[in-house]
């Protein structure tokens, strides 16, 4: 079974969903519903499989690669690693659960088409190890993305979309023209041309290769790009839109895996690729991440429109994560892609919840909504639970990686890490108060009438928060498999530039320093 | 199974309660009242019995191995950084242990009682019961992690509970309130963590040996910010303006949460944190400053306050001030000693001001209360006994814990510091003989309010405190109180709790009698192997130790002589209180706590509040979001000219990227050239 291309079935199984999709007749919703709930759950089958299957420290593992383009020296090279390998698995359990969430949703048949090409190309965006591949999956992601808000979504949908598309477009140009320029500077230098991740990465990071000037205004290329994806201030205005108006499905996964998209490219590519350029360049990125935390959380705490707060929580989130990419440790990286993974699940939950208030209410204004734990204990209490959550309370998967990646930004960037740490309680500003509008007080008009969630529903919500639970007391089947990989990384990173990753010092050289 | 292997299994202590609180929040409703209740009971009565055991087993060990650390497994690990899941069994947290649990499960009990007819009786038991776990995990874990963990198990709680009446705004604002004051303070925790492992390398309690080894500035900023941390949770200037407020809450919690328990982990975590404390040379006289202060001024605006609880709430703070005063100084075993003390004689005052609220049907102002205790018999003989113990009458047990803080102070030449506790002393004793005069004795002003009852609502509308609570249809409905407004006595399982608190009050304070030689200083010596390191100060002599009670007795006695002289008639009916009238202005300043709480409430709505507002319509919406739109309307600018070969808008954006993307690639490759 070693020979199995896990990895290609995992891209081309929703592929092959949604052109079978096609083929089924638009009046029979139900097929369409079974087929997407057995494309997406396969997938997630096979993807558990792969955990099971992955030896942590072993690398890249589960590589299949082929010629693609030869003369272009494109190949169809896919690998897993314990950076991608839950970033993987996020995409597939939050595919299953969007299409619960979306079981009444108009025109099926079109929908869970654009629904499975998106889950194809975001599993395509974590297991690429070509540049070309990469990008053109990072690139694909748009188009799914765009019809699914302009189509599915409410409000000012087209503006959103075509927001969502210009903005993400005009940083993947960046990406695209760095990706083109190291290909063609390799062949230059080398003599063949290739896109291969490891070769160029290989190539770029070595002394001497590219001029320090150089290096920096690629690693800026990519940058942003995936800036713009994160999304980092000030290019994260589309995110708010784009959000307000997305499907509840498209929220969920918008947030869940698109955002991480960015922080991943850098883990990646951007990183790895330019070690010295990143160092030299790790102020800017903390900056951006430490506003993002901060002004984040003041401007989600302000806004009148529920799903808003939560679009602009993923602002405050994401900072943690850059925070923690950026502090160059391996606490303070594993935290960073901790977080990723748990705000897929905690905020994934918090855009199911308020869209199920749009399903009976068909409003996001915070004004329209009061007493909810009361009309409707069940909705009231797991959305004070997924706010808690998401808050990064002690005990929920939020809290291990947001304080892993606080402690390591601690060690390298101190300054930066005081700042953000005060994100802690802005958290439980803007959440709280808005969890104090809308679920308690006496409910009044609509509100006291509204039906309470149904097992449909729960299913959704539940599970997600079940696992941020887990991995929040439970944490190391997630960090174990990550370790030796972000510790290549370091490794990496340490030997092609000046940075240190500094150990704790002991208390006793501290005392000698300090006399 | 040697004592060893018994204490190895300390992971059940909070297992209990929390296998509790799992049952009750997934089936609380359909088990409902009152099983609910009492399986909640059970469950911390199963961990006081667990806590027994432990102390026991540890206590049958020598003194140098009290120090036992249970199964477990590692919570998390990543890079240089490990904590384990584990519990630390020594003296410190089995004192800990056994007042939370014991207190802990005549709360329960009374509760029981007290929420009878409440629609969220099974609701209300599993916050107990999560509260309950969550404290033990904060006492008994094994690292700074773990213990953050639990504490901010007990913020969730207390916030889930101040606000369990959440139809009430006011109850709903509170216990948010109260949540993001103490974020302020675990801003200050995390950091300290992150100083302690980037100084030591782990925050594991048994790496504290390094803490001499540090640079002076270094550990004093770490003992500074875990004590920021502990202001917030205990409620000390300034981050006190939560702990009133929180009397929204039911008054079981009060008693538990905002009283006996959670309130004093921050007096806890310095004691744990002790060695930082040590090896700083200025932290320490920060922390017993801050405590005296809070003593002293807590004190003054409880001496106006009208509404029952709130009497109670800042006397908690002040009191919580001594804890601190004696941390501060070095007097760690005096800070626990009071901690307990007050754990028994402030959950006994509580739970007695939830007796007269309930008997007098959800009536909290004590202007409206008076000449209750031929009512309320059991109640009374009870409060009163509280009431001796925190005005320092000797032999109840809040006489020896706070003596010896004062002492300790003194010994140490703080005399500034024994001169402020001394001064808070007074106007405890004072206040405490106010209420005690106000609820129980003189006129019966209930009789008059019960006619005119929303009249007298009207004049105090600024009592957040006066709606009933959602249950009080309940309580009235059953009618099984006799008539409507007559005063009645609770129903055993609250009398019972409170027989049983009244009872630890007085010989609570027998656990540490201040007699060193006759080796009756008993929680002294059991402390003894947790803080080894820690310079114990005794008495001179005699005569000076006699002569600091003696004026500790006096300074009590004259508190509640001045009290009885002003208030023992009661309150003229309608008419205004003697003393607030007497201090004139400084009695509305001290009525307003100073003007504090809404100084910072202005500051919020207006300047801050003004701020993030900009920040999100103006800087956000106006500013960058508009920016960036210019930018693609530049773009669509210039496809103006290239609309007449007939493209369409996307592709206008496109054409601009691509020429940007070639213009990039064209730079990089010229500048490599």
């Amino acid at each position: 079974m070693t020979d199995f291309p896990i990895l290609t079935t995992l891209v081309l199984l929703p592929a092959a969903g949604a052109l079978l999709t096609l083929l089924v007749p638009a009046r029979r919703p139900e097929l369409v519903r079974a087929l997407g709930y057995g494309v997406t759950v396969a997938t997630l089958g096979v993807t558990g499989y792969l955990v099971t299957r992955f030896e942590a420290g072993a690398g890249i593992q589960f590589v299949s690669t082929h010629w693609w383009m030869e003369t272009l020296g494109v190949r169809w090279t896919l690998g897993v690693d314990g950076v991608s390998l839950f970033m993987v698995v996020l995409t597939a359990v939050l595919f299953p659960i969007g299409l619960l969430a979306s079981a009444e949703v108009d025109r099926p048949k079109a929908f869970l088409f654009w629904v499975l090409v998106l889950e194809a190309a975001l599993m395509g965006v974590f297991l690429a190890l070509d540049l070309v591949l990469f990008f053109v999956f990072f690139e694909f992601t748009l188009v799914p993305m765009y019809f699914l808000i302009a189509g599915w979504g409410h409000g000012n949908r087209r503006y959103a979309a075509m927001k969502f598309f210009i903005f993400t477009m005009a940083g993947s140009a960046f990406l695209f023209a760095g990706i083109l320029a190291v290909g063609f500077l390799h062949r230059r230098d080398v003599g063949f041309l290739t896109f291969d991740a490891g070769v160029l990465t290989e190539w770029a990071s070595s002394p001497g290769a590219l001029s320090s000037g150089t290096a920096r205004v690629l690693f800026l290329a990519f940058a942003v790009a995936f800036a713009v994806k994160v999304p980092l201030f000030p290019f994260h205005t589309w995110l708010p839109d784009a959000h307000t108006d997305a499907p509840t499905a498209g929220s969920v996964v918008l947030a869940g895996v698109l955002l991480k998209m960015g922080t991943y490219g850098f883990l990646r590519f951007a990183i790895p690729m330019f070690p010295q350029a990143a160092v030299d360049l790790s102020w800017l990125l903390l900056v951006l991440a430490v506003v993002g935390i901060t002004y984040g959380a003041v401007v989600a705490a302000m806004q009148p429109n529920i799903k808003r707060i939560v679009a602009y929580s993923s602002v405050a989130h994401l900072g943690f994560v850059v925070l923690g990419i950026f502090a160059l440790t391996a606490e303070g990286i594993q935290g960073g892609l901790f977080t990723m993974v748990s705000h897929g699940l905690t905020t994934g939950a918090l855009f199911l919840l308020v869209g199920m208030l749009h399903d009976r209410r068909h409003t996001y204004d915070v004004a329209q909504y009061r007493g909810l734990w009361k009309a409707v204990p069940v909705f009231g209490g797991l959305f004070v639970a997924t706010a808690f959550a998401s808050i990064g309370l002690p005990g929920f998967s939020g809290f291990v990686g947001e304080f892993l990646a606080l402690l390591g930004a601690f060690v390298t960037s101190r300054w930066y890490a005081v700042v953000a740490t005060t994100g802690v309680i802005l958290a439980a500003v803007y959440l709280l108060w808005a969890v104090q509008r809308t679920v308690t007080g006496e409910p009044d008009g609509d509100n006291a009438g509204m039906r309470d969630l149904g097992p449909r529903e729960l299913c959704t919500v539940v599970p997600l928060l079940a696992l941020s639970l887990f991995l929040g007391f439970h944490p190391s089947p997630v960090l174990d498999r990550m370790e030796p990989d972000v510790d290549r990384l370091l490794e990496h990173v340490e030997a092609r530039s000046d940075h240190d990753v500094p150990s704790p010092a002991p208390g006793v050289e501290e005392a000698e320093a300090g006399r | 199974m040697d004592a060893h292997e018994l204490l190895e299994l300390a992971w059940l202590i909070p297992a209990f309660p929390a296998a509790g609180a799992v049952l009750l929040l997934l089936f609380g409703r359909r088990i409902g009242e009152p099983v609910a209740g009492w399986i909640a009971t059970a469950t911390i009565g199963a961990s006081f019995l667990a806590s027994v055991a432990a102390f026991v087993a540890l206590l049958s060990l020598p003194e140098e191995e009290r120090r036992v650390v249970s199964d477990g497994y590692t919570w998390l690990r990543a890079g240089g950084f490990a904590v384990d899941f584990r519990f630390l069994v020594d003296p410190l947290s089995v004192t800990m242990i056994l007042f939370v649990t014991g207190v802990g499960t005549l709360i329960h009990l009374y509760s029981i009682g007290y929420m009878h007819g409440d629609p969220r009786f099974g609701r209300f038991f599993a916050y107990l019961n999560l509260f309950a776990a969550s404290m033990l995990v904060l006492v008994l874990g094994s690292n700074f992690l773990l213990t953050f963990l639990g504490w901010e198990g007990v913020g969730l709680c207390s916030y889930l509970l101040i606000s369990f009446w959440f139809e009430r705004d006011s109850a709903a604002v509170a216990g948010k309130k109260a949540f993001v004051t103490n974020r302020v303070g675990d801003f200050g925790f995390m950091l300290a963590m992150f100083l302690i492992f980037w100084k030591l390398g782990s925050l594991d309690y048994a790496a504290m040996e390094g803490a001499g080894g540090l640079a002076q500035t270094t550990v004093t900023a770490i003992a500074l910010l875990l004590f920021l941390g502990a202001v917030g949770k205990s409620a000390q200037i300034p981050l006190h303006i939560w702990l009133p407020d929180a009397m929204e809450g039911p008054t079981p919690v009060s008693a538990l949460i905002h009283a006996a328990t959670m309130v004093t982990a921050g007096v806890f975590l310095v004691a744990r944190a002790h060695p930082f404390f040590e090896a700083s040379g200025s932290a320490g006289t920060v922390v017993a400053w801050v405590g005296a202060a809070t003593a002293l001024l807590a004190a003054t605006v409880a001496i106006v306050q009208n509404d029952i609880k709130r009497v109670l709430a800042y006397s908690t703070v002040s009191q919580l001030g001594y804890m601190f005063l004696a941390a501060g100084v070095g007097a760690y075993s005096a800070a626990l000693f009071h901690m307990v003390t007050h754990a028994f004689f402030k959950a006994l005052l509580f739970l007695g001001a939830g007796s007269v609220i309930h008997g007098l049907h959800d009536e909290q102002d004590m202007r409206r209360m008076g000449g209750l205790r031929r009512w309320m018999p059991i109640t009374a003989g009870t409060f009163i006994v509280g009431w001796l113990a925190i005005a320092g009458i000797v032999p109840f047990a809040g006489f020896w814990s706070k003596d010896e803080i004062l002492a300790q102070a003194w010994y140490r030449d703080d005399y500034g510091l024994w001169l402020v506790g001394a001064l808070a002393a007074l106007l405890t004793a004072f206040y405490m003989t106010r209420q005690v005069y106000l609820v129980f004795f003189g006129n019966e002003r209930w009789r008059e309010a019960a006619g005119g009852h929303d009249a007298a609502a009207g004049v105090a509308g600024d009592e957040p405190a006066e709606v009933a609570h959602p249950g009080a249809g309940a309580h009235s409905a059953a009618g099984a109180h006799g008539g409507p407004h007559e005063p009645h006595e609770s129903p055993w399982t609250m009398t019972v709790p409170l027989g049983a608190l009244a009872v630890l009050t007085v010989v609570g304070g027998f656990v540490n009698l201040p007699f060193v030689e006759q080796g009756l200083e008993f929680l002294g010596e059991w402390l003894h192997p947790v803080f080894e390191d820690v310079e114990v100060v005794h008495a001179p002599s005699f005569s000076t130790a006699f002569a600091l009670s003696t004026a500790a007795l006096v300074i009590g006695v004259g508190g509640i002589l001045l009290g009885r002289a002003f208030y023992r008639a009661g309150l003229p009916s309608g008419g205004e209180d003697p003393v607030a009238r007497r201090l004139g202005p400084v009695g509305r300043v001290l009525e307003n706590a100073y003007y504090f709480d809404r100084g910072i409430a202005r500051l919020v709505s207006g300047p801050l509040g003004a701020f993030a507002r900009f920040l999100a319509d103006g800087f956000d919406r106006g500013g960058v979001d508009r920016a960036v739109n210019g930018v693609a309307a530049g773009f669509r600018l210039g496809g103006e000219g290239l609309r007449r070969l007939q493209t369409g808008l996307v592709r206008n954006y496109a054409l601009g990227i691509v020429l940007g993307a070639v213009a990039l690639v064209g730079y990089v490759l010229a500048r490599s050239l």
